[in-house]
C-alpha cells in the first residue's frame, strides 16, 4: 500500500486540541492541520443527513468590507446582485476576473454598517491581494481570518439544537439570513448557511470562545445524535448536494456559467468579466459541468478522462462514493454537445473505461418539511 | 494487536504462510489509516506476480492506494467477498478481510520482509 506523506508546518485552529482529544485523524488542508474524520467518514456523513453534525471550519477566511464605496466596490467584484442585498441577508457569489474566470467563491453577508465576506481557507492570501488591488480609496478592507473561529452546525436537527443553545431569534433565522446574538453566553454572528445540502447554521466568533461553543453543542446535541464531522464528510456531503469546491468545480480559467452557476449571475452592474459571462449566459458555454453517476462500483476521481465513444470529451472535477445514493458519483467538465442529461459517458479508470449516467450536479436534495 | 506469526512490508501488506500457500492482505494499522474501505480491485486468478509488483488497488472514501505483493508467485485465490463487502478489510483485515492467496515462487522472497517487532517499530505502536 502507498505510504501517507509527511505533514509540513501547518496552522492550527483554536479547536485543534479538541479534535486530537476526540481521536480525530488530522490531515493537511489548505495549509491547516484539520480533522478529516473522527469515527469514520460514512458514519459522520449519515449523521449530518439524518440528525446533526458539527464541523470546525475555522480555517476559512473572514473579511470585512465597509466605507461609503463598499456596495459599489463589491458590485464591481462579483456577478451576484450585491446591490440589492438587504441588511441581514447573505449571498452566494464569486470574485470574477476580466476573463470571466473565478478567483474564488464567497458568501457575502450584509450587516447594517459593513459586509462580511467568507472565503476559502486556501485562497485567503489570493483573495486579499485581489480585493486590495481593486479597492477604491473610500472602502476599508479588513482581514479578520486569524482571530475568527467558525463552527458549522448542520442537519435536520440543527434548528432543534440551536433553539436550546441560542438566544431567541437565531434558531428562527430565514435561509441565508444572518444575525448577531448569544450562544452559550458568547456573542456571535450566525448565518443560516452551510455546505452540506442540509438545513443548518454557520457561527462566527472570536477564537477564545470556540471551545466553549464546540463542547456546548456536543453536550446539548448528544440526545439528538450529534457527531463531530470532519473534512471527509464535508466533501462527500457537498458533492452530493452539488455545491462547488474551489480548485475542482471552480477555477481561474472557468467561468461561473461553465461551472453551472449561471443562476447566481444576476447583477446588472458592470462587474469584472461581465462581457464574457453575460454572453455565455445568453448563448450557452462550450463546456459544461455535469453530474456523473457510475453504473458500476468503480470510483471516478479528480483528473480521470471522460469519453464519448472514442473521443475524450472532458475530465472529472470531483469524485467520491456517495453514502446517500450508494453509488460512486462525480462532477466533470465536458464539451457541451456531450452533456446530454440521461445519456451515458465513460470514465477511464486505470486504463479501462466504465459507463456513467449524465445528470445534474445536485445528486441529492433534502426534502422540505 | 499485531499477529506474531506474519511477515510485513513497509507498505503495510502482510503475508501469512500456511503449507504451500501464502495469504496476503493489508494490516489493521493500514486499514485504520485508510478509513472506510469502499472498493478493492482484485487480480485474476492465475496471474503471476513478481515480488514488489502491484497486484490491485484499494480505495477508501478519500484515497486510492496500490497494493504490492510482498513475494513473487501465482495467484491461486482472490477474496471475492470483498466485491460486496470491502468493509471486511476495516473489520477483520488479518482474517476475513484477506485479499489474495499466492502459490509462492520462491520462499526466499520473504527473507527481507519485516518481522512483527520491526513492523511494530515502523508504525510506532
Amino acid at each position: 500500500m502507498s505510504n501517507p506523506t509527511a505533514a509540513e508546518t501547518l496552522k492550527k485552529t483554536p479547536l485543534h486540541g479538541a479534535h486530537v482529544a476526540l481521536g480525530a485523524r488530522m490531515v493537511p488542508f489548505g495549509g491547516w492541520d484539520m480533522p478529516v474524520q473522527y469515527s469514520g467518514i460514512i458514519e459522520e456523513h449519515h449523521a449530518v443527513r439524518k440528525a446533526v453534525g458539527l464541523f470546525d471550519v475555522s480555517h476559512m477566511g473572514e473579511f470585512y468590507v465597509s466605507g461609503e464605496g463598499a456596495a459599489a466596490f463589491l458590485a464591481r467584484m462579483v456577478p451576484g446582485d450585491v446591490l440589492n442585498l438587504p441588511v441581514g441577508k447573505c449571498l452566494y457569489t464569486q470574485f470574477t476576473r476580466p476573463t470571466g474566470g473565478v478567483v474564488d467563491d464567497t458568501i457575502i453577508c450584509r450587516f447594517a454598517d459593513r459586509y462580511l465576506l467568507v472565503v476559502n481557507a486556501s485562497n485567503i492570501d489570493k483573495d486579499w491581494a485581489w480585493l486590495s488591488e481593486h479597492k477604491p480609496f473610500d472602502v476599508t478592507l479588513e482581514n479578520y481570518s486569524p482571530e475568527t473561529a467558525m463552527i458549522a452546525l448542520q442537519g435536520p436537527l440543527a434548528e432543534t439544537v440551536m433553539r436550546e443553545a441560542a438566544t431567541p431569534g437565531l434558531a428562527e433565522l430565514p435561509f441565508f439570513g444572518i444575525a448577531l446574538g448569544k450562544i452559550f453566553g458568547v456573542d456571535v454572528a450566525v448565518s443560516r448557511t452551510g455546505y452540506t445540502g442540509e438545513d443548518g447554521f454557520e457561527i462566527y466568533m472570536p477564537n477564545a470562545y470556540a471551545e466553549r461553543l464546540w463542547h456546548g453543542f456536543l453536550a446539548t446535541g448528544e440526545s439528538y445524535g450529534i457527531r463531530p464531522a470532519g473534512l471527509g464528510a464535508r466533501d462527500t456531503l457537498r458533492l452530493e448536494a452539488g455545491l462547488p469546491l474551489y480548485g475542482h468545480e471552480l477555477n481561474d480559467e472557468t467561468t461561473p456559467i461553465e461551472s453551472g452557476f449561471g443562476w447566481t449571475v444576476k447583477s446588472e452592474a458592470d462587474y469584472l468579466g461581465k462581457d464574457v459571462i453575460a454572453r455565455q449566459k445568453a448563448e450557452g458555454p462550450s463546456k459544461k459541468l455535469v453530474g456523473l453517476t457510475m453504473q458500476g462500483k468503480q470510483i471516478a476521481r479528480e483528473g480521470y478522462p471522460v469519453f464519448l465513444g472514442d473521443r475524450q470529451v472532458g475530465t472529472v472535477a470531483s469524485g467520491a462514493p456517495s453514502p446517500t445514493i450508494g453509488a460512486p458519483i462525480a462532477t466533470a467538465f465536458v464539451e457541451a454537445d456531450a452533456a446530454t442529461m440521461g445519456g451515458t459517458l465513460e470514465v477511464e479508470i486505470r486504463g479501462k473505461r466504465f459507463p456513467a449516467t449524465v445528470g445534474r450536479t445536485a445528486f441529492y436534495k433534502r426534502s422540505k418539511n | 494487536m499485531i499477529p506474531q506469526d506474519l511477515k510485513y512490508t513497509k507498505s503495510h501488506e502482510y503475508v501469512r504462510f500456511s503449507g504451500d500457500e501464502a495469504t496476503i492482505g493489508i494490516t489493521n494499522f493500514a486499514a485504520d489509516q485508510l478509513g472506510d474501505v469502499v472498493f478493492v480491485e482484485l487480480p485474476e486468478v492465475g496471474r503471476v506476480l513478481k515480488k514488489g509488483e502491484s497486484f490491485g488497488v484499494i480505495e477508501s472514501v478519500k484515497a486510492v492506494s496500490d497494493l504490492y505483493s510482498p513475494i513473487g508467485g501465482t495467484v491461486v485465490a482472490i477474496n471475492e467477498s470483498l466485491n460486496d463487502e470491502p468493509s471486511m478489510i476495516n473489520e477483520d483485515s488479518f482474517g476475513e478481510g484477506w485479499i489474495i492467496k499466492l502459490q509462492p515462487a520462491n520462499l526466499e522472497d520473504a527473507a527481507d520482509a519485516l518481522n512483527p517487532e520491526q513492523y511494530q517499530a515502523l508504525i510506532g505502536a
